[in-house]
């Protein structure tokens, strides 16, 4: 028996965005929820969202935010190898929705499955996406992280419909004679399983948001530290950080403890909202279209939600 | 020795402080969190959490519901 050809690393070749055309701000929600702008971007950061129609499936957003990573990385569908789909708010559980990005895409016959690792899931399935390329088992993969989450919300439950939105956000990875994708650090604690759940099929999102913030703004810089560490990198070194965005005042309680004072925190939450497994790539992509970061730099991603799980790693941004 | 009610409540003036910008001083036993203080319910999980670094007692989020003033906070962790 032999075994596939190693590839010394992986690395990001590029990113690709989508969000829904429909904007919904704070205001918008006032009209329907005991709410106002004021309380929502005291708590949660967000001035407004985007929700996509009943007619835009998460696939139809997925493969949007596929095909852009695609075209940018200048490699046709053929070679890609392996399609991976980070997501939490598939409406069907049959058939997985990377099969059907990838045959819309006219990828030809790639492997292909679904990561649910809820908010987590895109560090989780680009931990994978690095390990394949590395190992041989694929040259290069579409990851992307896809939520229609104003599916699964409750519109009448302000303490989730004001968070929760719709977007997806992909990666094209390939093999790299240097290292562009560091060692993940992942972990869960299903101790807190219930923290954040959808019960069953005719219930909505629901989260206990003192138990999450509690969890997240203590358990998780160490964690971002390990990432570093596992990478060799100081978090002094970092150009960006762009950790799931859940909520900003999460982001900027691990951003003050991390240390990481040239990087640029990610905050796209304010115009995007929470979309879980979409998030971290929606942010990056629209992040390095802004020209607010660099290609080159390094970055620190670093995921977290359901489960409750997490993963975070270091990587260079395309 | 343990701290005393005066100690704890210097402690938990800075740390409000610290997390809200709320001036110590009106940090008093009488005020009420969210009717005199304004803070809201992540702020006083972060409070708690910085609460049970300096004096070593954990506020559960369960408990954390039922203080709702500075002396509440006070009695729970002498107790």
């Amino acid at each position: 028996m032999k075994i596939s050809e190693i590839a010394p690393g992986s690395r990001v070749l590029a990113l690709g965005h989508y969000q829904p055309a429909n904007v919904v701000t704070n205001d918008d929600l006032a009209k329907t929820m005991d709410t106002n702008d004021e309380w929502i971007q005291s708590r949660v950061g967000i001035k407004e969202r985007r929700v996509a129609p009943d007619s835009e499936s998460l696939e139809d957003m997925a493969t949007i935010a596929g095909g852009k990573a695609l075209a940018a990385s200048g490699l046709s569908p053929d070679d890609v190898d392996l399609v991976i789909v980070a997501t939490c708010t598939l409406e069907s559980q049959i058939p997985n929705a990377s099969a059907i990005v990838a045959h819309r895409l006219g990828i030809k016959a790639p492997g292909a499955f679904d990561v649910n690792a809820a908010c987590a899931g895109f560090c989780y399935a680009l931990a994978t996406a690095d390990t394949a390329v590395r190992a041989g088992s694929a040259k290069h993969v579409l990851v992307i992280g896809a939520e229609k989450l104003s599916q699964w919300v409750n519109w009448t439950d302000r303490a989730t419909a004001v968070i929760f939105a719709d977007g997806a956000g992909a990666a094209v990875v390939g093999p790299s004679d240097t290292p562009g994708i560091g060692p993940v650090v992942w972990g869960s604690a299903g101790d807190k399983a219930d923290a954040i759940r959808i019960q069953d099929r005719t219930t909505f999102l629901h989260q206990e948001g003192q138990t999450v913030f509690r969890w997240a703004t203590t358990a998780l810089y160490p964690v971002a530290l390990e990432a570093c560490s596992r990478a060799g990198v100081d978090p002094a070194e970092l150009s960006a950080f762009v950790p799931h965005q859940a909520n900003l005042r999460i982001i900027e309680a691990i951003a003050r403890k991390l240390g990481a004072d040239k990087a640029v925190v990610a905050r796209d939450i304010v115009n995007a909202g929470n979309t879980s497994a979409a998030s971290i790539p929606l942010a990056l992509s629209r992040m390095l279209e802004r020209g607010e970061v660099r290609s080159g730099g390094l970055a620190l991603i670093l995921g977290f939600g359901a489960g409750l799980t997490y993963a975070g790693q270091v990587i260079e941004i395309p | 020795m343990a701290a005393s009610e005066q100690e704890i409540l210097e402690g938990l003036g800075k740390i409000i402080n610290e997390i809200t910008g709320i001036p110590a001083s009106d940090v008093t036993p009488e005020k009420n969190f969210v009717d005199d203080l304004d803070i809201d319910s992540l702020s006083m999980v972060e409070i708690a959490v910085a609460a049970q670094d300096e004096f070593g007692v954990e506020i559960p989020d369960d408990q954390l519901k039922n203080l709702k003033t500075v002396k509440d906070v006070l009695t729970f962790i002498q107790a």
